[in-house]
């Protein structure tokens, strides 16, 4: 089935994987927005539901955030090895995001637990902050590029001793960390009023939407029209030679209306998602604003990658620029995984069946006081 | 690649990994096997309707998911550090390694955490029936996680199903199946969930004994006994027998991690297996190795060469034969392996410039060269060797070795009789009685941590001086930072993990004062 598949095609297969799964990714970052939101809840109770709420779906973030990594290692491995080897320090900074925020959860509210519930809300902070924010601007730098050289023998060099560091002090770069940022939470406060019966909780987090829907459409806005109007790193399909191309992004729009179109129903879904939530108190804006982001992100990994664009590019030496054509895995190896992505609506499936099972109902202080495992 | 080396570099990256992987094999091993503990348990407890079944399930359940927790934090960094610290790996394999990595976030790590959630979130809320295929999902889930990073490993100690592909500057793939089902990678993965479900026995049989000591929830102590007892003597001696397998193959694939771990300087026919050894910590200037002496020792004859080869007459190499070669045994030289791989290198490098000068002649010469079987099977087999500068640099550090190995076995054997004692006391009805023994038990449980992390030692520092075995060394994996940024991230993760670490024995001692209760907490 595969095996008929030119390795272009396969590559592309791959790319349209990866923004699938950086979409899904960004989408659950609920989570990390909504632990940066737990002082909505006012009194002891009120934020263990909150935690609660969250403590049910961590584990699926986490998990696609390592499978995103796994499966950018095993399509795009010159990516993996040039941009984790080379920007040190962001990745470093992100996984220490993520490593306290896996224990947090579990050991908040345990007896003994030696750092106080105090730390692991604050970890569950720091999580949520700044991993969405380090996040957001490293993607960013798909668009904006970093300072490295790869050699001919695909030896990759970081050429500035900031090792990645520098990424947080371009503006683009950082419109994208906020935007991401403020989305989280955004998302965060439409999943607690989705999943939580609690009034003064949702009374709460109705007024916190305003305050972070409205941040999040300037700083997306801004990373949107700034990313239009600025030069891209395209590359000739024949001599595979990079060179800047003004309008890039605005180009790859053009030349690929699926693509405007997913993006442009992305972001109706997003507004409408808020619309609902922000107007009419509508308690099922999660599902399209996080439906909306899906689609919105997805097609910005696809503008970065499709159309002859470098996805990760070099401003230290154009010619080092990643594609998705030099630094794919094998022909070989992308057709056995594309077989295994075969299992991915499967995978689809049975969270949707489990997931469906576990929020039967909203989540609420008696529900908790029955609750055997709590966090 | 690179030509100059940062050994300090090199030498950080290697600790900061180590500490990573040490810290995440303290979690693993107890969620491998409790997982199919307390799915054994639940499914006596659906089974008998027993409530005090629900109850034992639900103690351990406690435990499994603050120990699965802080597993998940340390695993997290061992994908990315491949991609961080080992960056020219990444490249170099990353078309075979990476496979097996995001097979195991689709397959494994979603079935895992969705059903965890129903796992502990469940029991109210679907049917008893949906509730425990859930926790034997999260049970296989977990071992099937560690199927295909044990697969990954096991292909780089014994490379498989690949070639290298001079244009990409790296090995590719070339048999999926090869590599899933090399038989190391096969042995090496039911080794290790074995040995997952051997500690996590002696830690239900640990506790348990506790209870018993301070005549506490006797009931429950001695059914989790019984469960705990089975599956652990069960797995103990299967454990034994992957453990003989592995030996063989690492004998046959990596000789010199062989000879390293059984302390054998000097290869011989009928070699003698050395039960225990002493090796001193200074060099003696006697002697004619490249390193010290073993003079306190007990060897059995020729047990080694039938460990090895399945005869006891077979010729067993030492570490001398490996590293300056034996003509008689038909073993290259390690310095005749370093020309080779050199010339294997600069091949390569010819290659590139052919390219890039444009000439064509020269170009596809060398591209035919490559696809040569003589030139693979004569030269570019010894491509790492190619990095090295001494000989010596191909000899791990014997002593941790050795007695990494022989910690780890005789802990290994230890746990049969302990499995084996723990059950005929309970089937005679007179374990309550046995103080010392139960004592014994309860501090079995850090001698299981002390054996299971002695494994992974002799698995990884047997075999350096390779990541790839023979075909890509540390000092050429590493990425290039500056040292002091990985001694930076070594301490904060240091600090970070002995914390959590902390936290966890607290919170697991606490609730194990508890005990078992009408809810489970």
């Amino acid at each position: 089935m595969f095996e008929s598949l030119s390795l272009l095609a396969l590559q592309q297969y791959w790319w349209i994987i990866i923004s699938l799964l950086g979409s899904l990714l960004v989408f659950l970052m609920f989570v990390q927005g909504g632990q940066t939101l737990l002082h909505i809840g006012k009194t002891e109770m009120e934020r263990t539901i909150l935690v609660n709420s969250l403590g049910r779906k961590w584990e699926f973030t986490f998990t696609t955030l390592v499978t995103f990594g796994g499966a950018f290692f095993a399509s795009f491995p010159l990516f993996y090895s040039t941009s984790f080897g080379g920007a040190y320090w962001v990745w470093m900074a992100i996984l220490f995001c993520f490593i306290i925020q896996a224990v947090s959860y579990e050991f908040r509210s345990k007896p003994q637990n030696f750092l106080g519930k105090k730390v692991y809300e604050t970890f569950l902070l720091i999580n949520g902050a700044l991993g969405t924010i380090l996040i957001g601007t490293a993607v960013a730098t798909f668009f904006t590029g970093s300072l490295f050289s790869v050699s001919d023998l695909n030896s990759s060099r970081w050429e500035v001793a900031s090792h990645g560091l520098e990424a947080a002090l371009n503006l683009h770069n950082l419109s994208l960390g906020l935007a991401v940022f403020f989305l989280a939470r955004t998302l965060g406060l439409l999943y607690f009023i989705n999943n939580i019966n609690n009034r003064p909780i949702l009374d709460r987090a109705y007024k916190q939407l305003w305050l972070n829907a409205i941040p999040f459409l300037f700083f997306f806005l801004t990373f949107l029209i700034w990313l239009l109007v600025r030069d891209g790193f395209a590359y000739d399909p024949v001599t595979k030679v990079v060179s800047m191309e003004p309008f890039k992004y605005l180009h790859n729009l053009l030349a690929m209306p699926v693509v405007t179109v997913i993006l442009l129903l992305g972001v109706v879904l997003v507004l409408y998602g808020l619309f609902m939530a922000m107007f009419k108190a509508a308690t099922k804006g999660i599902w399209f604003t996080g439906i909306g982001t899906v689609l919105a992100v997805f097609s910005l990994f696809l503008i970065a990658g499709f159309n002859n664009t470098a996805f990760y590019p070099s401003t230290f030496d154009l010619q080092s620029s990643l594609t998705i054509e030099n630094s794919s895995s094998s022909k070989y190896t992308l057709i056995a995984m594309s077989y295994v992505s075969l299992f991915v609506p499967f995978v689809f499936a049975y969270i949707y069946y489990a997931w469906k099972a576990i929020d039967k109902t909203k989540i609420t202080e008696e529900e908790l006081n029955n609750e055997h495992h709590k966090y | 690649m690179t030509e100059q080396f940062d050994y300090s570099l090199v030498d950080w990256s290697r600790a900061q990994f180590a500490l990573t992987a040490m810290y995440h094999w303290l979690f693993v091993p107890l969620t491998l096997g409790l997982g199919f503990i307390v799915a054994f348990m639940e499914t006596i407890y659906l089974k008998t309707k027993n409530p005090e079944w629900k109850r034992i399930t639900k103690f351990w359940m406690t435990l499994f998911g603050i120990n699965f927790a802080i597993g998940v934090a340390t695993g997290i960094i061992l994908e990315f550090e491949f991609g961080t610290n080992w960056s020219n790996y990444s490249w170099f394999v990353g078309d075979i390694f990476g496979a097996p990595l995001a097979i195991e976030g689709i397959m494994a790590f979603f079935l895992e955490s969705t059903f965890i959630a129903v796992m502990f979130f469940g029991w109210n809320k679907v049917s008893p029936k949906f509730h425990l295929v859930s926790t034997w999902l999260v049970a296989f889930g977990a071992n099937l996680s560690a199927l295909w990073i044990l697969v990954a490993n096991g292909w780089m100690q014994f490379p498989a199903g690949m070639h290298f592909n001079p244009e990409t500057a790296r090995n590719e793939m070339l048999n999926f199946w090869e590599v899933l089902f090399s038989p190391v990678a096969i042995n090496k993965f039911l080794h290790t969930i074995t040995s997952g479900y051997v500690l996590a026995s002696v830690f239900v049989v640990g506790v348990s004994a506790w209870f018993l000591i301070k005549k506490r929830n006797e009931q429950f102590a001695v059914k989790s006994m019984i469960v705990a007892g089975v599956f652990g003597l069960l797995s103990s001696l299967f454990l034994a027998f992957s453990g003989d397998t592995s030996a063989r193959l690492v004998a046959q694939k990596q000789p010199m991690k062989f000879a390293a771990f059984e302390g054998l300087y000097n290869g011989s026919h009928g070699a003698p297996l050395m039960a225990f050894g002493v090796i001193p910590g200074e060099k003696d200037s006697t002697s004619q190795n490249y390193l010290s002496d073993i003079k306190i020792k007990i060897e059995i004859p020729n047990v080694l060469s039938y460990m090895a080869y399945l005869d006891p007459n077979a010729f067993v190499p030492g570490i001398n034969d490996l590293v300056d070669g034996n003509k008689e045994q038909g073993i290259m030289s390690a310095t005749e392996k370093m020309d080779r791989g050199k010339l294997a290198r600069k091949a390569l490098r010819e290659f590139k410039d052919a390219k890039k000068n444009g000439d064509t002649i020269l170009y596809n010469q060398l591209k035919a060269k490559f696809a040569e079987p003589a030139f693979q099977e004569n030269y570019f087999k010894y491509f790492g060797y190619g990095f090295l500068n001494d000989p010596k640099d191909l000899i791990p550090n014997v002593p941790i070795s050795f007695y990494s190995f022989h910690i780890m076995v005789l802990f290994g054997f230890y746990f049969i009789i302990m499995f084996a004692l723990v059950l005929r006391f309970i089937y005679k009805g007179s374990l309550f009685r046995k103080r010392k023994f139960l004592y014994l038990l309860l501090f079995s449980i850090p001698l299981a941590y002390i054996a299971s992390q002695s494994g992974w030692v002799v698995a990884e520092v047997g075999r350096q001086p390779w990541v790839i075995q023979d075909y890509l060394p540390t000092v050429a994996a590493v990425s290039q930072i500056d040292a002091s940024a990985v001694q930076i991230t070594f301490w904060l993760f240091f600090a970070v993990f002995t914390a959590l670490l902390i936290a966890e024995i607290k919170i697991m001692t606490k609730q194990i004062k508890i005990g078992p209760t009408e809810g489970g907490n």
